[in-house]
């Protein structure tokens, strides 16, 4: 459950982009969450809602926009560009398990709607 | 402080005398609300009742479809404040020539175990320092300590892993020597570890024969994030259906850089490979990123 350290990140990257760009409140959030990122996204939509649930909080009835990234991967016996759904996934093209994952990692805070 | 809830419970305790003697950090190390940041308000801008002033806002100007919010573009990896505290400690490391190895496993994979066998063998010849993370009680630090090496007990509350920020308040308490061991024990969780960096030079994943073969495929993150794993309870085989060959196989795919070293705390099987992979450890593993940027 450390979705709530990262809800917790969340919210003070955004507090700390407040004190230096004059926003007081946050409507919208992009989170980019890869495939590979080791994030439950429910359980921190749950996470995140908890901590702003106050109506002081300037992330209190923020949405969450969820950009999730594939995962990609590096055959190194066929030398291809492959998209994997697991870490563990055989390259689709010759069934090797010697894939190196290459994205699919990112776990960020793209962009913010504020007022 | 917890960084799971920020709310307090997690301690670091050195011995008995808990809390006493904690040192404090350098720097703000968290956040504070923005509300006394936050300037006056201009009296100018506050509103009239007989006046309406669509440049008033924070845009600035009013068209129609556009409203007084706007974007700002963050791109700010969420992980990045372990991360810098985590370059530091590897810094830190790298400068007092301290090889830091992050223990981790589900809970009763025998790597408390393992640990003691491990001081018992290499204690006379390099000073070892031992950090152990769990949720609650100091026993585990209770019986690295009976070796006679300096052990110091985190416990995270509620918390289900050690952080980068953490293991800077430690190194400062524990104060390791100069060119010595410094093995962490994490939260006995095959999760959550797996996400934070603490700035060591590698992480160790211990998987015990009792539990299933097919754990890598379960929670693949921790066995990707591994350099090492030891297999554990090797001993107990003969008495089990647990396929050693099934369990390397899942774990190379996960992770095909992945070295594998079969072993057994109680035994003593594999433990002489297992104590040359420490001494042909570099604690430089990583390149160190200097300085530790603000992203």
């Amino acid at each position: 459950m450390h979705e709530m350290s990262l809800a917790t990140e969340v919210l003070a990257i955004i507090e700390d982009a407040a004190r230096q760009q004059s926003f007081t409140r946050v409507k919208t959030i992009w989170l980019e969450i890869g495939q590979f990122s080791c994030v439950e996204i429910e359980a921190l939509r749950f996470c995140f809602d908890s901590i702003t649930q106050h109506s002081h909080s300037l992330a209190h009835g923020a949405q969450l926009e969820i950009i999730r990234l594939p995962g990609d991967g590096w055959c190194h016996n066929c030398q291809n560009k492959v998209s994997l759904t697991t870490v563990y996934d055989a390259c689709p093209r010759c069934g090797s398990y010697g894939v190196a994952v290459t994205g699919g990692d990112s776990l960020r805070i793209k962009e913010l709607e504020v007022e | 402080m917890c960084t799971t809830c920020g709310c307090g419970s997690s301690s670091i305790s050195p011995g008995k005398s808990s809390h006493n003697g904690l040192r404090k950090t350098k720097g703000p190390i968290r956040y504070r609300p923005p509300s006394a940041a936050r300037p006056a308000p201009d009296p100018s801008t506050a509103p009239q009742p007989d006046l309406i002033d669509f440049g008033a806002g924070i845009a600035g100007t009013h068209a129609p479809g556009i409203s007084q919010s706007r974007m700002v573009r963050i791109e700010r990896d969420i992980l990045s404040r372990n991360n810098q505290y985590a370059e530091a400690n590897r810094l830190y490391l790298a400068e007092h020539d301290i090889l830091a190895l992050n223990m981790v496993s589900s809970p009763g994979s025998g790597k408390t175990t393992l640990l003691i066998q491990t001081i018992r063998a290499l204690q006379d010849t390099r000073p070892i320092f031992v950090i152990e993370g769990d949720q609650q009680t100091d026993q585990d630090a209770e019986r690295i300590r009976a070796t006679g090496v300096s052990a110091l007990q985190i416990n995270t509350g509620k918390g289900c892993h050690l952080d980068a920020q953490m293991i800077e308040q430690a190194l400062l308490q524990l104060a390791p020597d100069e060119q010595s061991l410094l093995l962490i024990e994490n939260v006995g969780n095959l999760v959550c570890p797996a996400a934070f960096d603490l700035g060591e030079a590698h992480k160790v994943v211990v998987l015990s024969v009792t539990e299933g073969e097919d754990k890598p495929l379960k929670y693949p993150d921790m066995f990707r994030a591994a350099s090492l794993m030891l297999l554990n309870k090797c001993d107990l085989l003969p008495y089990l259906n647990f396929d050693p060959a099934l369990a390397i196989h899942y774990a190379r795919r996960v992770n095909p850089s992945l070295q594998i070293i079969q072993i057994s705390a109680t035994s003593g099987e594999g433990m002489p490979v297992w104590l040359d992979w420490i001494r042909n450890s570099s604690p430089n593993a990583h390149p160190i990123k200097s300085p530790p940027n603000s992203d």
